[in-house]
């Protein structure tokens, strides 16, 4: 018996990422212009790294309460009822986590048991159907296509919910589509969770990040609250990616079975990343809104750039990803993005990393700079010249 | 506009294909933006930021505080252009606080610009003091910093 026929069969069962499949490739090659990655080329506002170091200074070096600081779960209740006017008790609604990788994995492992089901609109981040399978779930992804513009609908949903249903698990603004979910198509979603009675665990970790329109936070619909397990963190909107800081808020039988996880797995997450992250939210909205700006110039460069060399290309209005359908070259995803990498040293992520469904895309992730953006550009257009 | 501008304000030199794009605007109407926002005075000149000691040139800076008296009816106004109508002055400031004019000055040397105070600037009539500070080093100008060290450190690839 080798050591790898010792590994659970659960861990054994899951496919290792897709993205780190392609990582590999791309690690070993130099001059690569890269549409690959998945965090803002922004650093962390000096403002917020500044706070950091004092809190260092004055010795902010211990555990805390496994809740997270109370500072930071005040001012994330306050920010959540200012942005999506929906109010939680700080004291045992919300839970400050590591990253929102924990928090999806804790709010899984709480409610799910072997067998339970969770709907998972497709394409979606990497973790989630992993997560599920981990937690003892089964998940059962939803297709959800271009032609609709990348949002998942209630006649979708209908068609696989089952008596063992317990969790539709949904990410909007969407990593790899860009896709949001306008408030109107969201109450849909929210009457489907009511007459099924399920736990909607929904992570909005690019709440900040839309344009052109407003978020609609799901656990502010009426009578979401309670039964949405609400995930977000401070990565995306405020370039704090490495800190890992993020949380969950729902009602307090959620947060204080999560809590039980995560105070005999982490204890709780690093005070430093604590600090900073009350300093992002007291003083920091300025800052990220400069960076959604920027954002939004990108995008437009981006959508101009790919519909002009003819790749069918749905606008996306959130996160900073664009997600064009390639399938008219006849490669597939990973073709497509292998042959590019070696030709033109311009580096995305192949669509069906993030589920089958994303087959016959690829995802290019707009967060480097307007220089980087162009020379890419110019490259995957040589690239698709040869092709179309 | 604000958005033309702050675009226009860290690269002037954007074509105006691209800033199109990028505003979701015609070229047409960006054209006629950038025409009108010249004709207002809003955009001033377009200026460039150089590294001189890096291109090796020997300039000096130096920043001066004067006192002066005001004068009636044209107060500062008139004192303050007597000043920076000679070309080396490159920026005057009128302050509040312990003087009244701060006045940055380029010169090729040390010798240089202590000759234009003491010749030009302090024998102006009214001009009742000066301070002369000489700048040692530049580390950030009009938002930039001169030798930026961050970098991307990011992998190549992330979900």
């Amino acid at each position: 018996m080798s050591w790898s026929d010792r590994i659970s069969p659960t861990v054994r069962s899951i496919p290792p990422s897709g993205i780190r499949r392609f990582f590999d490739i791309v690690a070993e090659m130099k001059g690569v212009v890269s549409l690959g990655v998945g965090e803002p080329d922004f650093i962390t506002p000096w403002h917020i790294r500044e706070s950091c170091v004092y809190g260092l200074e004055r010795g902010y070096t211990s555990y805390t309460s496994n809740y997270g600081l109370l500072e930071l779960r005040e001012e994330i209740v306050r920010v959540t009822q200012k942005d999506y006017d929906v109010t939680y008790d700080p004291r045992c609604e919300v839970l400050i986590t590591v990253g929102v990788s924990e928090a999806l994995d804790l709010a899984l492992r709480a409610v799910l048991s072997p067998g339970d089901e969770a709907l998972v609109p497709e394409p979606c981040y990497v973790s989630y159907k992993a997560c599920v399978t981990l937690a003892g779930g089964t998940p059962v992804p939803v297709t959800t296509t271009m032609e609709n513009q990348f949002r998942v609908t209630v006649d979708q949903l209908e068609k696989l919910v089952t008596p063992r249903t317990k969790v539709l698990l949904i990410g909007y603004p969407n990593n790899p589509t860009g896709a949001i979910m306008p408030r109107e198509e969201l109450l849909e979603i929210a009457k489907f969770a009511e007459k099924h009675d399920l736990i909607v665990i929904s992570d909005e970790i690019y709440a900040n990040l839309t344009y052109g329109s407003e978020h609609t936070c799901f656990a502010s619909l009426p009578g979401m609250r309670d039964r949405t397990i609400l995930l977000n963190g401070f990565s995306k909107a405020y370039a704090m990616t490495g800190w890992r800081i993020g949380y969950a808020m729902s009602n307090p039988d959620f947060i204080s079975a999560m809590t039980k996880i995560h105070q005999y797995t982490m204890l709780c997450a690093p005070i430093t990343a604590q600090v900073a992250a009350v300093e992002a939210l007291r003083h920091g909205e300025n800052t990220m809104r400069k960076m959604v700006a920027e954002y939004d110039c990108r995008r437009r460069l981006m959508i101009d750039g790919l519909r002009s060399m003819r790749l069918k290309c749905f606008e996306p209005k959130g996160a900073f990803y664009i997600f064009p359908s390639i399938k008219e070259t006849g490669l597939s995803s990973l073709e497509f993005a292998e042959e590019l990498l070696k030709s033109e040293k311009v580096a995305l992520v192949p669509g069906d990393a993030f589920g089958e469904s994303g087959e016959g895309y690829v995802r290019c992730s707009y967060a480097t700079s307007m220089a980087n953006l162009s020379k890419a550009l110019e490259r995957i257009e040589r690239f698709v010249r040869k092709r179309l | 506009m604000k958005q033309l501008l702050e675009l226009l304000e860290t690269n002037s030199k954007r074509p105006v294909s691209e800033l199109a794009i990028l505003l979701g605007k015609s070229q047409q109407e960006v054209i006629e933006d950038i025409k009108s926002l010249e004709e207002d005075k809003i955009i001033i000149k377009y200026h460039t930021i150089i590294n001189w000691e890096k291109a090796g040139a020997d300039t000096v800076t130096a920043m001066i505080e004067v006192k002066i008296t005001p004068q009636r009816e044209v107060g500062f106004d008139a004192m303050a252009e007597r000043i920076y109508r000679f070309p080396e002055v490159r920026n005057v400031y009128l302050m509040s606080g312990a003087y009244d004019l701060l006045v940055m000055l380029e010169g090729q040397s040390l010798k240089e610009v202590a000759d234009f105070v003491s010749t030009k600037l302090a024998t102006i009539e009214g001009v009742l003091s000066t301070t002369t500070h000489f700048m040692l080093k530049a580390y950030k100008e009009a938002g930039v910093i001169i030798e930026d060290q961050e970098e991307d450190r990011r992998l190549v690839v992330t979900p």
